[in-house]
């Protein structure tokens, strides 16, 4: 199956085993009914505890299967009217990066998100996700254009991380992600952003800083790919499995920390085993949030915004401040 | 043919009773210059602000050697000069690592905070240490620059921050990223309100913080030959299978580009901070002459 994670080899090895007992015994006229129907059984306890444990090693290849769906899938199944804008107005559209207007239950909203490829081509047209500083401004034109008009903003987050290279950094990759978070946190609209796949590193926070922030079950949010965490800890991207796990990447995890406010269901399997279950759940989620967010003037979304990302960090402070702050002077000497 | 064999040597040859002794340099005398290899005395370098005085190359500062240069008889009142790392993530050697690096720069995290005057002029600064953990930004770095631009704002002060770092630290992994949404949002609201940010970028400055604060100046300022970029070179050139130039990612790399104001010499730095601070402040003259 080449659909196959490599995890779900038993499972899929039980599957095959009743399909060729069910055609046997029909070929043959021998009746299996009592031994298909108690390999069923067991196939359905394998399946509840595969999928329902799935380690955070499993879930990266969960979220990063060819078959996931991506932001224009879910684009087409959760709104309606979808017209899509392109051009950031300055060098070029960037095709990582896909956003215009859309209906969601009527209401007219501005979404976003970044856009892997569906073959190879596709992949290459659209660098794999991975969006270009044009890409950035893209979305945060569109931002603006929702702002100045109103219209809630959805994005979506699936990407490996910004487009590592030259002509990226030559126009700014990094001062455009800066500018869409510093931006993003001004909108006077409700801001909902639902992390679908991948969310790697600042390319994904660029369009994540919302009022409320999504997981899917399966996907994963790290500030380093577990490849690349592997690569500098143990010098060896091989072992992102074992990435996965010390870095604290899964929806549970972020939902601990008080990053994300929702881990959104998905199907069993995952969203690749049912697309239009899985737009269902999602469009019920941010509907409902939109809904509760709808009653806040633009002033205290902005607020609710600051807030939420604010209070994010851990650290210590040994004692409550002392009331007087020591004056302190470098050694001037020293240099 | 045998000739060489009957060859009467010219010279004797005398036992060596010591081995050749070295001249005697005191550790730490003499300097050499990563750039140009040049070996000049330590303290001449020091002198001059620790820059090469053969070519020019400006050497890394610390945290509390940038304060000295910078703030008025290097004098700072320090915010927050407590908080320190916590292990949200339980990540295997963090702790221990954290602890050996605050022995090893004398610091409690990658940056000091604080309040000082600049030409008499009072700012709000904050100061990152690549000594310190690579000046890689985790909560306590996201929390104290945030606090100070809070601090900034409260007190109607200008904003400096002397950036350099390795980008978001990975032990602290999505609490790291949401640091540069954090810093980002809270310049968002200082700078919307009228507030005066100035960004100095110091080498090398990358990833999450170049992606954040250090690229949100109302004035982005660099140091000659700085390293600027998201991305690492090598994993750019992994990227497109090709060798980058070498002057890829520097300041003036970006200065041509578009990314910076200005680069300036470190010993232009100074005089520069005082003329902008100076030119947004209320004692200027104004057009009616009132």
């Amino acid at each position: 199956m080449a659909d196959e994670l490599p995890f779900e080899k038993p499972l899929n090895e039980l599957q095959k085993k009743i399909e060729e007992l069910k055609k046997f015994g029909q070929e043959s006229g021998i009746d299996f009914s009592d031994e298909i129907s108690r390999l069923e059984e067991r196939c359905k306890t394998l399946q509840d505890e595969l999928y329902n444990e799935l380690t955070p090693a499993q879930k990266m290849h969960t979220a990063r299967h060819h078959g996931r769906p991506t932001s224009l899938d879910f684009i087409g199944t959760i709104f309606t009217d979808f017209i899509e804008l392109h051009g950031d107005r300055l060098f070029a559209d960037d095709l990582a990066i896909v956003g215009g207007l859309a209906k969601l239950n009527g209401v007219p909203v501005t979404v976003i998100g970044h856009q892997r490829g569906k073959d190879t081509k596709d992949n290459i047209a659209r660098f794999f996700g991975s969006p270009h500083p044009e890409g950035f401004r893209k979305a945060l034109r569109l931002m603006q254009q929702a702002n100045k008009f109103g219209r809630p903003i959805v994005t979506f987050i699936d990407t490996k991380g910004a487009y590592p290279g030259n002509t990226a950094e030559e126009r700014g990759q990094s001062e455009a992600i800066a500018r869409n978070l510093r931006e993003m946190a001004t909108f006077g609209v409700p801001i909902i952003c639902v992390v679908i796949g991948e969310g790697g590193s600042g390319g994904a926070l660029a369009l994540g800083v919302g009022n409320r922030v999504l997981m899917l079950e399966n996907a994963i949010y790290s500030a380093i790919s577990p490849n690349g965490a592997a690569s500098i800890l143990w010098k060896d991207a091989g072992r992102a499995d074992e990435a996965a796990s010390v870095m604290k990447i899964t929806a549970g995890d972020l939902l601990g920390f008080g990053i994300i406010e929702e881990i959104v269901a998905e199907p069993q399997g995952g969203a690749h085993r049912d697309l239009a279950a899985q737009a269902e759940t999602i469009k019920e989620a941010v509907w409902r949030h939109l809904v509760e967010l709808s009653g806040m003037s633009p002033e205290e979304l902005i607020t609710d915004r600051y807030n939420k990302f604010r209070k994010v960090g851990a650290y210590r402070s040994p004692e409550p401040a002392a009331p007087a702050v020591p004056v302190i002077e470098a050694e001037s000497a020293q240099v | 043919m045998f000739k060489d064999l009957f060859h009467k040597k010219k010279y004797a040859t005398i036992p060596s009773g010591q081995p050749r002794t070295k001249p005697e340099i005191p550790e730490g005398l003499m300097s050499k210059c990563p750039k140009c290899g040049s070996i000049q005395f330590s303290k001449e370098i020091e002198k001059n602000l620790k820059v090469c005085p053969s070519c020019g190359h400006h050497f890394r500062l610390s945290a509390w050697e940038r304060i000295a240069i910078t703030l008025d008889e290097g004098r700072i009142t320090e915010f927050d000069a407590d908080l320190s790392s916590e292990d949200p993530l339980g990540f295997p050697g963090y702790a221990s690592k954290v602890e050996a690096q605050k022995k090893s720069s004398g610091l409690t995290d990658a940056v000091v905070t604080g309040e000082g005057t600049i030409g008499g002029m009072p700012v709000v600064a904050a100061f990152m240490s690549f000594d310190f953990f690579a000046g890689s930004m985790g909560s306590v770095v996201g929390e104290k620059i945030t606090r100070a631009i809070e601090q900034a704002h409260a007190k109607r002060l200008p904003m400096i921050i002397f950036s350099t770092s390795s980008g978001a630290r990975m032990q602290e992994s999505i609490l790291s990223l949401m640091q540069m949404a954090k810093t980002s949002a809270a310049l968002g609201k200082f700078q919307g309100d009228g507030g005066l940010y100035i960004s100095v970028i110091t080498d090398p400055t990358t990833g999450g913080v170049s992606a954040s604060f250090a690229m949100l100046g109302d004035f982005n300022l660099a140091e000659p030959g700085a390293l600027v970029g998201f991305a690492g070179r090598v994993v750019i050139e992994q990227t497109i299978r090709q060798k980058l130039p070498d002057n890829f990612q520097t300041a003036e790399f970006n200065l041509q580009h578009g990314q910076l104001d200005k680069v300036v010499h470190r010993k232009e730095m100074k005089p520069l901070l005082i003329k902008l601070l100076d030119m947004h402040s209320a004692k200027g003259e104004t057009i009616n002459g009132g």
